[in-house]
């Protein structure tokens, strides 16, 4: 995240410059092409362990959602705690992280993490680092969209 | 003595009688793993914490110096130390395990640098006659310090740079033999504007560039002087950015001479990205690789430049740019 390059000094844009032209880039075609495989393929993976639950356990499409999403994030945080989701990470960028799997991930790496520092303080207290500003935000918007179903309705466009 | 404005020629050359490099598993599977005193095979070092892992590095690092010289550590009077860990707790920790008087240092990962010229400062002043500098990096420590949990899946961009675990311990007298430390320049803060901390390599070579440039115009020699000059932890990346500022500015190093201690460290196959960094990057590399090559008779004359990125977590997410520090320091055969 670059600063606001109009704090800088002319001399210093002029070295951001020289130093852009030397840099390798961010790969974005092979990343886009990455993360379309690998995140198409968890989310195939999760098509296909939701009929699972259709077909052999009497869920209906509405709510089979649930236990899917639970097997998913199992699945991440195991791959987590064994170190390999960082990895696949690496490899997948945005196809492993906007997934469900992506999110099981922020909780389950930033509580592993602090473990040093004690349940309470370390994992209680860290365990959201990440994925708590998703939360924060992700309410907050869900009650404005929220606010403009609601008006919409009052209004009787909906 | 100060020659120009911020370069010392030490007037009674301090010797590294002895110095130690240790390392993690992946530096063992490095470019350089023959150069390591100890490497060991858990990042873990058998310890609760990353952050105890790290004191325990920087420990053995120490005591491998100290008992390579066949010295006690009670014949030591001071101990320089600094990484990256908030309040650089491994130099303090390590500092109470030896129980020498310490002084505690921070200059990010140009803390190798800065501690040997201010050890080659107590020496060559008579203020002392043994002096003991260390410094360490644990990539897991550092990612945690700085970045994101260690497991978490954030992928990194093509100029980001891998930490380097382990330690560095170089153990300065002011009679024996070994390497000497003839002369040092101390850097000044330069910020040129770069705020991505996943670019140390373009934050940092502004200030490698400024130090060496400073160096030269100060003693009056030039590249011809030295048989490598070698920059802490710029990466492949800010080394071409060094190379080219330095040519701008008419500055002529022949590119076998010119190298990067993060760009030696791991082998090529290695998934570290622009290269290695981190406080035992050019500790490593000096003090295991570079004294081996000095006492072999392979190098006669070393100009090592540790480079340090001085943010923090907090500065960078406050929008601030990155000022950066390099110190140079010249050790003759």
């Amino acid at each position: 995240m670059p600063a606001k390059n109009d704090k800088l000094t002319p001399e210093q844009k002029k070295y951001q410059e020289f130093a852009k032209a030397r840099e390798t880039k961010r790969p974005i075609v092979k990343n886009c092409f990455r993360a379309f495989w690998v995140g198409g393929l968890i989310c195939t993976l999760g098509q296909a362990i939701s009929v699972f639950f259709v077909k052999y356990f009497n869920f209906t499409e509405e709510n089979a959602g649930n236990p899917t999403s639970a097997v998913l994030i199992l699945l991440s945080v195991i791959l987590t705690g064994l170190g390999v989701y960082d990895h696949i990470a690496q490899y997948a960028g945005a196809g492993t992280a906007v997934p469900i799997t992506g999110f099981a991930n922020t909780v389950a790496s930033a509580a592993i993490e602090h473990k040093s520092e004690g349940y309470v303080l370390g994992v209680g207290g860290n365990m959201f680092k990440i994925a708590g500003p998703v939360i924060a935000f992700g309410v907050v918007s869900a009650f404005a969209v929220a606010i403009i179903k609601l008006t919409l309705k009052a209004m009787g466009v909906i | 003595m100060l020659t120009g404005k911020q370069t010392w020629v030490y007037d009674k050359q301090p010797v590294i009688i002895s110095s130690a490099a240790v390392g993690g598993p992946f530096e063992a599977q490095g470019n350089l793993a023959q150069d390591f005193d100890i490497l060991n095979d858990d990042i873990w070092m058998g310890q609760k914490s990353f952050e105890k892992a790290e004191k325990k590095l920087l420990e053995q690092a120490c005591e491998t110096a100290i008992s390579k010289a066949g010295l006690q550590k009670e014949d030591i009077q001071f101990f320089i130390s600094g990484d990256l860990i908030n309040q650089i707790v491994p130099s303090s920790f390590t500092a109470r395990t030896l129980s020498i008087p310490y002084f505690g240092i921070y200059g990010a990962c140009s803390s190798s640098m800065e501690g040997l010229a201010l050890a080659a400062l107590f020496i060559s002043s008579g203020f002392a006659s043994k002096v003991l500098v260390g410094t360490s990096s644990h990539n897991a420590a550092a990612e945690k310090q700085y970045r994101y949990p260690t497991e978490y899946g954030a992928q990194k961009p093509p100029t980001a740079q891998w930490t380097v675990t382990g330690a560095g311990a170089a153990l300065l007298s002011d009679s024996g033999t070994g390497p000497r430390v003839v002369a040092a320049t101390i850097g000044r803060v330069v910020d040129m504007g770069t705020s991505d901390p996943f670019n140390m390599g373009a934050a940092m070579a502004p200030a490698a560039v400024d130090t060496l440039e400073t160096h030269f115009r100060e003693l009056g020699v030039d590249a011809s002087h030295y048989d490598i000059i070698a920059t802490g932890d710029l990466g492949k990346l800010g080394h071409r950015i060094a190379s080219d500022l330095l040519t701008q500015r008419g500055i002529d190093i022949p590119s076998d001479k010119f190298t990067d201690c993060g760009m030696l460290v791991y082998k090529p196959d290695q998934p570290v990205f622009s290269g290695g960094s981190g406080c035992a990057c050019a500790a490593v590399v000096t003090f295991g690789h570079f004294m081996n090559r000095l006492k072999k008779g392979e190098l006669k004359r070393i100009l090592v430049i540790a480079t340090g990125a001085l943010l923090s977590p907090m500065s960078y997410q406050q929008k601030e740019t990155i000022p950066c520090i390099a110190h140079a320091v010249a050790i003759e055969a």
